[in-house]
């Protein structure tokens, strides 16, 4: 009786995880061919890292860390705006700079307040620990941000083609951005269970890549991308269960793996 | 009948404490075409932007008839190579695109048979008959063309020049066109603002090519070829014999006379 009862949470836990991390590749995909169309990769491994800033103050201040999380990104977002008008230094110099700093401060603060957290599960992700209440939050957050995103999924192009052409044409450009923004910071809080914080770029950037070379259209290009990461997602789960891995290492690896695949299929 | 299209009154642009243009008045008219020409960094991308409503002068104003409708083609565009797009996605993406209009447009500019092929396929000149055709989805009234034959061979850029000649008798819209070649451009236009940063010579193309603010503007920076260039272009174009208007020429032609010493 014990044995079975054992064996149902098991499975259970497991469902849960894979929801979750297929959810979360649903819209990891599309979503990321824009980091990759935009040339925005390292922008988006700057959110990314200012999360764990977010998650601090969350703590700090008692309030919902996913929601603390997108504030800390939007807010890391708005600086960088900020910093390119007014200093001489290159782009990727003041991502490095927001990156970095943005962690360090994260932890710094982390070690003030006086809750035990679990730092390894923020930074690289902890999806066998799902809890139910972890897969509401996912499905709601995923199911709204692939809404907005079908729903503005030609402003985003015609803006990623050529932004003063869609000026011109009478789009809201700057609007458009920062929905953009708000975007990927959501998508940062939904995933950083799935792979962590560390690594929740490569969920954006790896599948993309692997489906450009099999696409004629960005609609194929962000589909193919999504289905490359639940395949990433269930593969690395897989290992987990079977081989005892950290469960974000292994779904990131496997769709490293999947992209050398598609790669390779795809020299001509 | 003809109607203003775009009026700018003394606009000027200073970025950073640095003057990009200088007291410009421009006037658009319908079916006219205004070609503005000058050496690189002359401010003519910027004064392009100023009329798009792109950015703001730092003084003077631009006033454009009321719901005026834009046709802009870019100087470039840049798809990043990871991105697949077919032409015919290109042009569904335009605020205004609609199936019919797509082929009519294409069929216009002579690339029909481009309709499925992925933009980054295309060549130089491909490419900007596809920009145009994006342009001509918006209906223009006004059309603004940013150095139209850029990455174009010269027989492709003749072309592109008479393309853009018979979308102006066809559509009565206005064009406002960017060069810095205006040897090439000379046929297809009917008025020419040679800048640098300022105003320094307008009219009809054989008055400016003669002027000397123009010849010693592109004598300076550009050697002698340009200037070849202009002198063979009179040439033959006084053997070709076009019409041209020589009431409304000689109006400018004493405009420049007092103005071209002042600048040279």
């Amino acid at each position: 009786m014990i044995i079975t009862m054992k064996g149902l949470s098991m499975a259970d836990f497991v469902l849960r995880a894979l929801a979750a991390g297929l959810l979360v590749a649903l819209i990891t995909g599309p979503l990321g061919c824009f980091v990759v169309w935009r040339r925005m990769a390292y922008f988006g491994d700057t959110l990314a890292h200012s999360a764990l800033l977010g998650i601090s103050f969350g703590l700090l201040m008692d309030i919902n860390l996913q929601f603390a999380v997108i504030l800390a990104c939007l807010a890391i977002a708005l600086l960088l705006v900020q910093m390119e008008s007014r200093h001489h230094l290159a782009t990727d110099t003041i991502l490095g700079i927001l990156a970095h700093s943005s962690l360090a401060f994260g932890l710094v603060i982390l070690s003030f307040t006086d809750v035990n957290i679990d730092l390894m599960s923020y930074l690289f992700g902890d999806l066998l620990t799902a809890s139910n209440q972890d897969l509401i939050w996912i499905s709601t957050g995923v199911g709204a941000a692939l809404l907005v995103l079908v729903l503005s999924w030609n402003k985003l192009l015609t803006i990623t083609l050529h932004q003063e052409l869609a000026q011109v044409e009478g789009l809201p450009v700057g609007k458009i951005r920062l929905l953009l923004m708000l975007l990927i910071a959501t998508v940062i809080a939904l995933s950083m269970k799935v792979v962590g914080i560390l690594l929740i770029t490569s969920l954006m950037i790896i599948p993309p890549a692997s489906a450009r070379g099999f696409s004629n259209s960005p609609e194929k290009m962000a589909i193919l991308a999504s289905l490359i990461g639940c395949l990433a997602v269930c593969g690395g789960l897989l290992a987990s269960f079977y081989l005892d891995t950290p469960s974000g290492p292994s779904i990131v690896v496997s769709a490293a793996v999947l992209f050398m695949i598609s790669s390779s299929l795809n020299k001509k | 009948m003809t109607s203003t299209l775009l009026n700018a009154q003394n606009i000027s642009l200073a970025i950073d404490g640095k003057q990009i243009l200088q007291n410009i008045t421009l006037q658009i008219d319908e079916n006219q075409i205004v070609t503005l020409i000058g050496p690189n960094g002359a401010g003519k991308t910027s004064l392009v932007k100023l009329v798009l409503g792109l950015s703001k002068p730092s003084a003077g104003s631009v006033s454009l008839r009321k719901n005026l409708r834009i046709g802009y083609m870019p100087q470039r565009l840049h798809v990043d190579n990871s991105m697949p797009i077919s032409v015919q996605k290109f042009l569904q993406l335009a605020v205004r695109a609609k199936p019919e209009l797509i082929e009519q447009v294409l069929s216009e500019v002579k690339a029909s048979h481009l309709l499925h092929s992925q933009i980054h396929s295309l060549s130089g000149g491909e490419l900007q008959r596809v920009l145009l055709a994006r342009a001509l989805i918006q209906e223009p009234e006004l059309l603004v063309l940013d150095e139209p034959v850029q990455g174009v061979d010269i027989n492709g850029q003749a072309e592109l020049y008479t393309l853009i000649s018979s979308i102006r008798d066809k559509h009565q819209c206005g064009i406002l066109m960017v060069s810095h070649d205006l040897h090439l451009v000379m046929s297809a236009t009917d008025e020419v603002i040679c800048l640098n940063q300022h105003v320094c010579c307008h009219g009809h193309p054989e008055q400016v090519s003669n002027d000397p603010a123009y010849l010693e503007l592109f004598g300076k920076q550009q050697a002698a070829s340009l200037a070849v260039y202009a002198h063979h272009h009179n040439h033959s174009h006084s053997l070709d014999g076009e019409v041209i208007d020589p009431d409304h020429d000689q109006g400018h032609a004493d405009d420049h006379n007092h103005e071209g010493p002042k600048h040279g």
